[in-house]
C-alpha cells in the first residue's frame, strides 16, 4: 500500500522533509470553493424539495398555466446561457494574460447577468400585479423562493463580478486574481447549472401538470 | 484517492478549458434547452407524461454537458476530490427529493381528512 | 398610535421596555450575577492591561491551536448555562405534585426547556468537537495550519455571535418556546407572536454559517495538507472521523439553513410553507429538519469515536486492532445517516411501508457502531492497560453506550416507537448517547490533549472525583426517566397529577445533583492544575506515550507545529519513529511561511450578531445599515493582499533550540 517501505533506520532524512518549499498560498481554494459550491447545492435541493411537495397546492389561486410565460423564461435562459459562453471567454483571456480582454468579457458577462435579473424581476412584478404573490399560496410561496433564491445568487455573482474588474485593474492577473476569477467562474457556471433544473422542473414540468 | 498527493501545492490541480471546449458546451447547451422549450410550447406530443421524460432527460444532459464543457469536471481535478465530491451531492440531492416527495406523498395519502370518516368504512 | 410612539417604533422596533423581563425574579437575580461577575471580569482585564494582548494574540489569532482552544472555551461557558437549564427543569419536575405549580411559570419553563436542548447542541457539543478538530486534526497530519485560516477564525466568531444571541435572550425578551427545533404550526407567527422564535431562527443561522465554513475548511484541510507519504489509509483515525464529521456538516448544515429560511419567510414575508393555510403543510417542516438533524447526530458522534480510538491505541500500548475495518464503518455511518431520518417521526402517518424502509435502515446502522465497538475491545485484549483518566472515561462511555445503543434500536422499531415516542424514554435514550458518547468523549479528549496544548498535565484525584460523579450521577438521572416513559409520562411536562411518579423524579433530580458535583470538580481540576502547573509539567511533548504525530512535538506545539515537517511511512508514524529511534533535525532550519492576523473576523461576526439582533427585534433601519456594514467590510477585506508573513529563521532556531533544551531536562530526570 506504502510507496516507501518503512525505513529501520533512524535516518532524520527518511523521517523529516529536510527540503521543503514553501507551499504557494491558496492551494485549497478551488477545492474548498468547490466544496462550497456543493453545499449550496443542497441548499438548492432542499428548496425543490420544497417545490416539488408544494408546488401542487394552489389553494384556490392561479397555477402555473395561469402565470407563466415561457417565451419569456426561454429569452432569460437565452441571456444566462450567453452569460456562460462569455464568462468562458474571459476564463480563455486571463489564460493569455490579457488584463483589459478579461475586464472587457467580465463586463459583457455582467450585462448579460443583469439582463437575466431585470427580465426576472420584471416576471415577478407581473405576477404581484396579478395577485399572485409569494403570500397567496403554498405554490406560490415555494416558486419564489426558489427562483428568487437563484435571482440572489445572480446578484450576488454581480457585485463579485464588479469587485473583480476592480481588482483585475489593479494588481492585474495576479496568482490571487486568478484563483478569484476561477471561483467566480465556477459559481457562474454552477447557477447555470442549477438553471437548468429551475426552468425544467418549475417552468416546463409546470405547464405539463 | 491520494494519487496527487505528494506534489500538494505544486499545482492547483484544476482543469482549464480551451475555446473548442466553450464552443461545443455552447452549442449543445443551446440544443439541449431549446428542444425542451419546443417541446412544452407546441405540444407536439400528444401524451404529457412522455413530453416530461424527455424534458428531464434533456435536463440532466444538459447539466452532464455543463459540467464536462464548462466546469471542466474530469476524474482527475484536485486528484479526483472534486468528481468524489460531486458524485456525493448528486447522490444525496437524489435522496432528498426522492425521500421527501415519497414520504410527504404517503402522508397526504394517509391522513386525508376525508378517507377516514368511518362512513367510508366497510 | 401617537406620532411620538411611532418615531419610537421606528427606532427601536419592537424592543420596549417591557421586554425586559422584570417580573421574574430569578431572570433578575441570574441578570444581576452575571452584570457583577462580567463587570468582574472587565474590571480585572482592565486592570491587568490584558485587553491588547487578548486582542493581538487571541481575538484576532488565525492560529488552529488557539482558535482550537477558544472553540473550547465558548463550549465550557455554554456547557454551565446549558446545565443551569438542565437542573431547574429537574428541581420543577421533583416538586410540581400534589397540586404544586412548583417555582417557575409555564412561559419560563417552556423557555427552559427549549434553551437547553438548543444550547448544549448548538453551542456545548458543536464547539466542543469543532474545537478539538480544529486543534488536533493539523497536528495528526503533520501541517502548519489550517487550509483558511482567516476563514477559521471567522468561523469561530459567527457560533460565539449565534451564542451571545441566545445569550441575550435571556435579558431582553424571551427565547422560543417551542422545543428545540420549533416545530410548526407552534412556531408560526399565529402562536408565537413574541421575539423568542426569531432568537432561535438569527442564532442558528449565523452559527451555522460558521460551522459550515468551518466543516469546508477541515475538509479541505485534511485534503490537501497531508504530510508527504500520509495516504488516506495511513490517516489516524481521529482524523478520518474528523473527515467524515465534516462532510456531514457540510453536506446537511446547508438543509438547516434552508429549512430555517423558509420558516423565517412564513414568520416575517407571510409565505405559506408550513402553515395551515393556504396549501402550506407543518408536516414538511419536520420531514425537511430531520433531515438535517440525523446527521447531526452522527456530526457530534463520530470525532469522539475518533478520540476513543486514540486514546484506546495509546493506553493499550498496541496499534489500533482492525484499522481499516474503522475506516469503512465510519464511512458507512457516514452514507447510512442520511437515510435514516423518518424514524424521528414515525408516528406522522406515513404509513407501514414508508415506516418499515426507515426501521430497517436505523437497525442496519447499529452494525458498523458494534464493530467499532468490537474493535475498542479487542485492542484492549490482553494488553497492558494503562488507567488514566481518558481511559477511564472510555470504558464508562463503552458501557453507558452501549445501552444507549441497544435502546436506540428498540425505538427504531416502528410499533414499539407508537408507544414510546415523545415519552421520557426517548429523553433518556438520547441523553444516554449524547452523555455517555459525545460528553464523555470529550472529556476524555481534554484529559487526553491538555498536556499538549498548555505543556502540563491535569491533576488526576479531581478528575477521578469529577469521574465518579458524573458516571453514577448519570445513572441516577436518567434511568427513573427510562422507568418513567416505560409507563407512559411524556416530555416537557411542567406539573404532574400522579403523585406515585413524585419519588422517581426526584431520584432524578439527586442524580442531577450528583452531576453538578461532577463539573464543580471538573473545574476545580482544571483551577488545581493551572496553580500546580510546574509539578505537572510536560517537558517530552509526549506525555502518554503517544503514537501520532501531535505527540512528535513539544507541548505547546511552536506556533508553527514542527520545523520540518514529518514524512509518513507507517500509521502509528509517532510510535515508528520512537521504535526507530529517530533523531530530531538540528540544523538547516530556513524561515517558515504563516498566515498573518486579522481583525476581519470578529468585525464581520459583530456586525453579523447586530444585523441578527436588529431583524430579531424589527428594527428595520439598523438591520440595513447593519448588513450594508457586513457587505462593505467583506470587500474591503478582499483588498487585502498581504494576509501571510515568515517567521524568521533566528526565531525558529531559538524556539527549537528551547525545545532541545527541555528534552534533554526530561531525560535527566528520567
Amino acid at each position: 500500500m506504502s510507496a516507501h517501505p518503512t525505513p529501520a533506520s533512524a535516518d532524520t532524512a527518511s523521517w523529516y522533509d529536510l527540503h521543503e518549499h514553501d507551499h504557494p498560498e491558496g492551494g485549497s481554494t478551488l477545492l474548498g470553493f468547490w466544496i462550497y459550491l456543493m453545499s449550496d447545492c443542497l441548499i438548492f435541493a432542499m428548496l425543490f424539495a420544497a417545490f416539488g411537495v408544494l408546488g401542487g397546492n394552489y389553494a384556490a389561486g392561479p397555477g402555473p398555466k395561469d402565470l407563466f410565460d415561457l417565451p419569456l423564461v426561454a429569452l432569460n435562459t437565452a441571456m444566462l446561457l450567453f452569460s456562460s459562453i462569455t464568462y468562458g471567454f474571459a476564463m480563455l483571456a486571463m489564460q493569455g494574460g490579457n488584463v483589459k480582454a478579461v475586464q472587457g468579457w467580465l463586463l459583457v458577462t455582467g450585462l448579460f447577468g443583469a439582463a437575466f435579473l431585470s427580465i426576472e424581476l420584471y416576471e415577478f412584478a407581473h405576477l404581484i400585479r396579478e395577485g399572485a404573490t409569494p403570500q397567496r399560496s403554498a405554490f406560490l410561496s415555494s416558486f419564489f423562493t426558489l427562483v428568487g433564491t437563484h435571482g440572489l445568487h445572480v446578484t450576488f455573482g454581480l457585485v463579485w463580478l464588479g469587485v473583480l474588474v476592480v481588482q483585475v485593474g489593479q494588481r492585474g492577473l495576479v496568482a490571487a486574481n486568478q484563483r478569484r476569477l476561477m471561483c467566480l467562474s465556477l459559481f457562474w457556471h454552477f447557477l447555470d447549472v442549477v438553471w437548468i433544473g429551475v426552468f425544467t422542473f418549475v417552468y416546463l414540468l409546470g405547464m405539463l401538470r | 484517492m491520494s494519487a496527487a498527493h505528494d506534489t500538494h501545492g505544486a499545482d492547483d490541480g484544476a482543469a482549464h478549458g480551451t475555446m473548442r471546449d466553450y464552443a461545443i458546451g455552447f452549442a449543445l447547451s443551446v440544443v439541449l434547452t431549446a428542444i425542451p422549450f419546443w417541446l412544452v410550447i407546441t405540444q407536439p406530443l400528444a401524451d404529457k407524461g412522455l413530453t416530461g421524460g424527455i424534458v428531464v432527460i434533456f435536463a440532466a444532459v444538459q447539466i452532464v454537458v455543463h459540467m464536462i464543457f464548462f466546469l471542466h469536471m474530469n476524474a482527475k481535478s484536485e486528484g479526483g476530490w472534486n468528481l468524489l465530491a460531486l458524485l456525493f451531492t448528486a447522490v444525496l440531492v437524489l435522496i432528498v427529493l426522492s425521500g421527501s416527495l415519497w414520504v410527504m406523498h404517503h402522508l397526504n395519502t394517509n391522513m386525508m381528512p376525508m378517507s377516514h370518516s368511518m362512513a367510508d368504512m366497510p | 398610535m401617537t406620532s411620538a410612539d411611532q418615531h419610537w417604533s421606528f427606532l427601536l422596533g419592537k424592543l420596549t421596555l417591557e421586554a425586559l423581563p422584570l417580573h421574574e425574579p430569578i431572570i433578575v437575580a441570574t441578570f444581576a450575577a452575571v452584570a457583577l461577575g462580567g463587570a468582574a471580569v472587565v474590571g480585572a482585564l482592565t486592570y491587568f492591561k490584558l485587553w491588547g494582548y487578548l486582542w493581538r494574540e487571541w481575538f484576532t489569532s488565525v492560529d488552529h491551536k488557539k482558535i482550537g482552544i477558544m472553540y473550547m472555551i465558548l463550549g465550557l461557558v455554554m456547557f454551565l448555562r446549558g446545565f443551569a437549564d438542565a437542573i431547574m427543569m429537574r428541581i420543577q419536575q421533583a416538586i410540581a405534585f400534589n397540586g404544586s405549580e412548583g417555582y417557575l411559570n409555564a412561559h419560563h419553563y417552556d423557555q427552559i426547556f427549549t434553551a437547553h436542548g438548543v444550547i448544549m447542541i448548538f453551542f456545548v457539543a458543536m464547539p466542543f468537537v469543532t474545537g478539538l478538530m480544529n486543534y488536533v486534526v493539523p497536528l495528526q497530519i503533520g501541517a502548519r495550519d489550517v487550509s483558511f485560516p482567516f476563514l477559521n477564525n471567522f468561523s469561530f466568531w459567527m457560533t460565539t455571535a449565534g451564542a451571545a444571541l441566545v445569550m441575550a435572550s435571556l435579558f431582553v425578551g424571551e427565547f422560543a418556546q417551542t422545543g428545540w427545533l420549533a416545530y410548526p404550526p407552534l412556531s408560526g407567527l399565529s402562536y408565537s407572536p413574541g421575539v423568542g422564535v426569531d432568537y432561535y431562527i438569527w442564532a442558528l443561522q449565523i452559527a451555522g454559517v460558521g460551522t459550515t465554513l468551518s466543516g469546508i475548511n477541515l475538509i479541505a484541510t485534511i485534503v490537501k495538507l497531508r504530510a508527504p507519504g500520509m495516504t488516506m489509509m495511513k490517516m489516524p483515525v481521529f482524523t478520518w472521523t474528523s473527515l467524515c464529521t465534516n462532510v456531514l456538516i457540510v453536506a446537511s448544515f446547508p438543509v438547516l439553513t434552508a429549512v430555517l429560511t423558509l420558516l423565517t419567510l412564513d414568520r416575517y414575508v407571510g409565505t405559506n410553507f408550513f402553515t395551515n393555510d393556504f396549501g402550506g403543510s407543518p408536516m414538511m417542516y419536520v420531514n425537511l429538519i430531520w433531515i438535517w438533524g440525523h446527521p447531526e447526530v452522527y456530526i457530534l458522534v463520530l470525532p469522539v469515536f475518533g478520540v476513543f480510538s486514540e486514546v484506546t491505541a495509546t493506553f493499550c500500548g498496541k496499534k489500533l486492532f482492525g484499522y481499516s475495518s474503522m475506516v469503512y464503518a465510519t464511512v458507512v455511518i457516514t452514507i447510512l445517516s442520511y437515510v435514516v431520518w423518518l424514524h424521528h417521526f414515525f408516528t406522522m402517518g406515513s404509513g407501514a411501508s414508508v415506516n418499515s424502509f426507515f426501521g430497517i435502515t436505523t437497525m442496519v446502522i447499529s452494525i458498523p457502531t458494534g464493530a467499532k465497538l468490537f474493535n475498542w475491545l479487542f485492542t484492549m485484549y490482553r494488553a497492558r492497560i494503562r488507567f488514566d483518566l481518558p481511559m477511564m472515561w472510555t470504558l464508562a462511555f463503552m458501557l453507558t453506550f452501549v445501552i444507549g445503543g441497544m435502546t436506540g434500536v428498540l425505538l427504531a422499531v416502528p410499533p414499539a416507537d407508537f408507544v414510546l415516542h415523545n415519552s421520557l424514554f426517548l429523553i433518556a435514550h438520547f441523553h444516554n448517547v449524547i452523555i455517555g458518547g459525545v460528553v464523555f468523549g470529550v472529556f476524555a479528549a481534554i484529559n487526553y490533549w491538555w498536556p499538549k496544548a498548555f505543556g502540563f498535565k491535569l491533576e488526576p484525584f479531581w478528575g477521578k472525583v469529577s469521574f465518579w460523579c458524573w458516571v453514577v450521577g448519570f445513572w441516577l438521572a436518567f434511568t427513573p426517566l427510562y422507568a418513567m416513559g416505560l409507563m407512559g409520562v411524556t416530555r416537557r411536562l411542567r406539573v404532574f397529577d400522579d403523585p406515585s411518579l413524585q419519588i422517581w423524579f426526584v431520584i432524578a433530580a439527586i442524580g442531577a445533583g450528583l452531576i453538578a458535583c461532577g463539573i464543580a470538580a471538573m473545574l476545580v481540576q482544571y483551577a488545581v492544575s493551572i496553580i500546580r502547573r510546574d509539578q505537572n509539567r510536560d517537558l517530552t511533548g509526549d506525555p502518554w506515550n503517544g503514537r501520532t504525530l501531535e505527540w512528535a512535538t513539544s507541548s505547546p506545539p511552536p506556533a508553527y507545529n514542527f520545523a520540518f515537517t514529518p514524512v509518513v511511512h507507517d500509521l502509528d508514524n509517532w510510535a515508528a519513529m520512537k521504535r526507530a529511534g529517530v533523531a530530531r533535525p538540528a540544523v538547516g532550519f530556513r524561515p517558515i511561511h504563516m498566515p498573518r492576523n486579522t481583525g476581519a473576523g470578529v468585525i464581520l461576526s459583530g456586525l453579523s450578531a447586530i444585523c441578527g439582533f436588529a431583524l430579531i427585534w424589527h428594527i428595520w433601519w439598523l438591520a440595513a445599515v447593519g448588513f450594508a456594514a457586513l457587505l462593505f467590510t467583506a470587500i474591503a477585506h478582499t483588498f487585502n493582499y498581504r494576509r501571510d508573513f515568515h517567521i524568521p529563521v533566528e526565531t525558529v532556531i531559538e524556539t527549537e533550540a528551547a525545545r532541545s533544551r527541555e528534552l534533554a531536562l526530561a531525560g535527566a530526570a528520567a
